[in-house]
């Protein structure tokens, strides 16, 4: 893998750079949905993302990265209980990829040259505690997934196949990035992802020559250019984490709660997890800027990432979904 | 569109810098024209593997070796051709599924030093090379009409390319090269930023293959010349509007004009004659709306509910088979171990092994096999001619629309089109975007003579076409059946009818399944004829609004599917 490009260095795009450094803040917020024109740097951005976050500890050489010994699956067959530190994982999640690397499958080699019946880990078991990046994502196959859906609601992996009966931890930050001109997305997947982020090309000139500039200065002298970068980088992985040590002292007052409930009735969210995320994410901004308590301004900013998708989509309406969240803020939060 | 004459840079460019130009899309059926520009790529340095669409992932991104790990008795992974840098060159680019481009396209995007000739062999206006190609790739190239012996193709010898190519790194771009492309490929309406930087990074390739230091105007002029035309999805604005972004242009290079260098000669580079130039090798068809950029996009896909084909790569999973690992099909283990079980003790007396041991033979192989559904399309021809306007087109349209939303929820692709006057047209290819769809149908005028036979010519045609990209093609006529244009374009009741009657006959026994839905407001024979020829089920709904139109579609939809 080359050198990403510095987090920071991305010209504009500001939803999506916020939207994943909540996830970074608070994992449990379900991951992001990045959708847009092609060349707008969703690729770039989450790269530079996995360049971004704060390493994790886990038992060296444990399949599924657990942090402590007694976490460590059976299978596993792990014996020092001694940890080490990594960077996140950040995996990738290829298109045409079966579904024995996914979910993990009978270990092929094992069994057919020593006839051991072994468990071989697969992709959802390399991402548990980092992110699952699927690039295209509106362009897998279905039956791939189903199995997403399932274990990113749950947090578990079961594998009962081919004999095998195993089951271990993926709780892992689902990044998808896709670009809608090639197909849409269930709405069953569209709400498995917490956030949602539609980005464009810039439409400013000044921008756009920005970002071409960036681009080529990156692609002449990365050295130079991510060393240049570095310290913003830096400072941004030490809000990161001051921001989830302060996550959970963060206060959230009782109407923050009823203007949640108010905008979810407004916009007709379906079932309550469009509030919860809200919420959450709010709570990430709030900690993120250093807030005591979460405020209506939070919430206004998060609104759109959190609930634009959750809309019961009417495929013929060709106002933006991103306009009646707009309009219902506006209302609620006047 | 580069024409054949730029041909020669392009490719002298692509030596220079193979990985960072992404490579070349090649417009032009089999021929000896193609031959000899493929012929000049093979000249070029550096190792070019041939792919297929069809080729294996295990080929391209490596994989598990069967045959090795067998007979070595532990487990051998080969190398993919993403391991070291080459040349691909993907021979019928069109056909390209979705999910192979997107893994190209990502194997190009990792900066390994890959490029990719994507040889695109579409004969109509949408079939192309995927987008998601396309965009990463520098150059666009159309043979068709170029001769033989009439292209120059010239290349620098080896060793200057080797040279320019060393040259590179230390060939820079002059201040204001960024500020003076990206606003040009913002005048021709090039959304993506890709282009700009594909631009940057040919004037650079330009500046070594000539040993300039720096990159001239004339680099960067060439560079947009080569870059932009096929990206382009409008003339740039008249004089007017022209103006202000000109205002703008002069504004970009001012924080540079401080660092000093060469701004000033970048600045004083015309946008005009850069425009100028490009304009010039616009494709003719930019105009053309239903020929434009959206009809180049490539066909969408995904696993819907079409047809069931059983394949051997990914789906739901049937019973594997016996069978020899070609590189395509992947090892069921649990089936071969089970052939293997019962004849443990046997081979193991034979081959003088201790219990413990599993010997696997390759005749024990057996193969998974899946099973994929093929998506659906479904196909609207509409007659809008003048003796349907008056009466049913609002409701025809109000009940394509329900069938739009419908289609949505299933994953159907639609793709529609309209017959009136002399002759049918495609408003629509195959497209998931409904927003589109109900766009092109809202803005559909009615009037002018029925072309009955016309219509389902051209319907035939697109479900061919989508059936070679893999789809199922149904179609859905609204017509009130009283064709009067026959296939010639001449008026005459009986001979269109007889010409509607023959088409119908030919798309029955192409196997199109079919509907026709009769929006006459009395019924007559005709149309039940034509259903008849067709073999298509026919629905005649004298009085009813689009909502009960739509559901007796969508029954007769779930009928023809199963």
């Amino acid at each position: 893998m080359t050198q990403a490009f510095p987090f920071s260095a991305i010209v504009g795009q500001d939803d999506m750079k916020r939207a994943m450094i909540l996830t970074a803040v608070d994992p449990g917020l379900g991951g992001v949905l990045v959708f847009g024109d092609r060349g707008t740097g969703k690729s770039t951005a989450v790269r530079a993302l996995a360049a971004l976050l704060p390493p994790i500890r886990q038992v060296a050489n444990c399949p599924v990265n657990s942090e402590r010994a007694e976490e460590v699956p059976d299978w596993a067959g792990v014996e020092s209980a001694e940890t080490v530190e990594r960077p996140t994982p950040v995996i990738d999640l290829p298109l045409g990829v079966t579904e024995d690397r996914v979910t993990g499958a009978l270990d092929i080699e094992r069994a057919l040259t020593r006839g051991e019946k072994a468990f071989e880990p697969g992709l959802l078991a390399r991402a548990n505690r980092g992110y699952l990046y699927v690039d295209e994502v509106n362009l897998l196959e279905d039956h791939i997934v189903d199995l997403l859906l399932d274990v990113a609601q749950s947090g578990v992996n079961i594998v009962e196949r081919e004999g095998l009966s195993v089951r271990h931890p993926a709780r892992f930050v689902l990044v998808g990035s896709g670009n809608p001109e090639e197909g849409e997305l269930r709405p069953q997947l569209l709400d498995r992802f917490g956030l949602s982020v539609e980005v464009r090309s810039p439409q400013d000139i000044e921008e756009r020559v920005e970002v071409i500039r960036r681009r080529s200065a990156f692609e002449s002298d990365r050295e130079a250019f991510i060393e240049h970068w570095g310290a913003q980088d830096a400072r941004e992985r030490d809000a990161i984490l001051a921001a989830r040590a302060a996550l959970p002292g963060t206060g959230t007052p009782e109407d923050i709660l009823t203007d949640c409930a108010r905008l979810s009735v407004a916009l007709g969210t379906d079932g309550l997890r469009g509030e919860l995320t809200l919420l959450r994410a709010a709570k990430a901004l709030a900690a993120y800027e250093g807030a005591a308590r979460i405020a209506p301004e939070h919430l206004r900013a998060v609104a759109p990432l959190a609930l634009s998708h959750r809309l019961r989509r009417d495929p013929l309406d060709e106002a933006g979904s991103g306009a009646r969240v707009a309009r219902a803020v506006t209302e609620v939060l006047g | 569109m580069s024409d054949a004459g730029n041909l020669a840079r392009a490719l002298a460019a692509l030596a220079v810098d193979p990985g960072g130009l992404g490579g070349l899309v090649l417009r032009a059926r089999a021929g000896p024209a193609r031959a000899e520009v493929e012929a000049a790529l093979a000249r070029l340095p550096g190792l070019a593997r041939r792919i297929h669409p069809d080729t294996p992932d295990a080929v391209l991104f490596g994989g598990l070796d069967v045959a090795a790990s067998l007979a070595s008795e532990r487990q051998v992974r080969s190398n993919g051709l993403d391991a070291a840098p080459c040349r691909l060159v993907l021979p019928m680019a069109e056909r390209t599924q979705p999910g192979l481009a997107a893994r190209l396209g990502q194997l190009l995007d990792r900066g390994a030093g890959h490029s990719l000739i994507a040889l695109d062999e579409g004969a109509e206006p949408d079939e192309a090379a995927p987008a998601c190609l396309s965009e990463r790739l520098a150059f666009f190239a159309d043979l068709s009409g170029a001769r033989a012996g009439e292209i120059d193709l010239s290349l620098p010898a080896p060793a200057d390319l080797d040279a320019a190519a060393t040259a590179l790194a230390r060939t820079a771009l002059p201040e204001g090269a960024a500020g003076t492309l990206t606003t040009l490929a913002a005048r021709f309406g090039i959304d993506s930023l890709r282009a700009p930087l594909l631009a940057l990074r040919t004037a650079r390739a330009l500046a070594a293959l000539d040993g300039a230091g720096v990159a001239t105007d004339d680099h960067l002029r060439e560079a947009a010349e080569l870059v932009y035309p096929s990206r382009a999805t409008q003339v740039p604005e008249a004089p007017p509007e022209e103006e202000d972004e000109e205002d703008e242009a002069p504004d970009q290079p001012e924080p540079d004009q401080a660092e000093g260098g060469d701004t000033d000669a970048a600045r004083e580079l015309p946008d005009d004659i850069l425009v100028d130039a490009i304009t010039a090798r616009l494709p003719a068809d930019l105009l053309d709306p239903s020929a434009g950029a959206a009809a180049r996009r490539g066909p969408t896909a995904g696993a819907g509910a079409g047809q069931r084909q059983a394949g051997s790569k990914r789906g739901r999973p049937l019973p594997a088979r016996p069978g020899r690992p070609d590189g395509r099909a992947r090892i069921d283990p649990v089936a071969t171990l089970r052939a293997a079980a019962p004849w443990q003790t046997l081979r193991r007396e034979a081959r003088g092994l201790g219990p413990g041991r599993v010997v696997v033979l390759p005749s024990d192989l057996h193969l998974a096999r899946y099973e994929t559904r093929r998506d659906r399309l479904l196909i609207f021809a509409v007659d809008a001619s003048g003796s349907a306007a008056l009466a049913r087109l609002a409701e025809a349209k109000g009940a394509v629309e329900l069938l739009l939303a419908q289609a949505y929820a299933r994953r159907d692709q639609v793709a529609l089109l309209a017959f009136r006057g002399t002759e049918a047209e495609a408003l629509l290819p195959p497209t998931r975007s409904l927003v589109q769809a109900k766009r092109r149908l809202a803005g559909l005028p009615g009037g002018g003579g029925t072309p009955l036979a016309a219509g389902l010519v051209a319907a035939g045609e697109m479900a061919t076409q989508a059936r070679r990209h893999g789809l199922s093609p149904m179609l859905a006529c609204l017509t009130d059946g009283r064709g009067n244009i026959g296939l010639d374009g001449q008026p005459g009741r009986a001979a269109a009818l007889e010409d509607a009657l023959a088409v119908a006959r030919r798309l029955r026994a192409e196997g199109l399944p079919a509907m026709l839905i009769d929006t006459a407001t009395r019924p007559g024979p005709t149309a039940a004829q034509v259903a008849a020829a067709m073999g298509a089920r026919y629905l005649a709904l004298p009085r009813a609004d689009a909502r009960r139109l739509s559901a007796a579609i969508g029954a007769a939809q779930d009928e023809l599917a199963s």
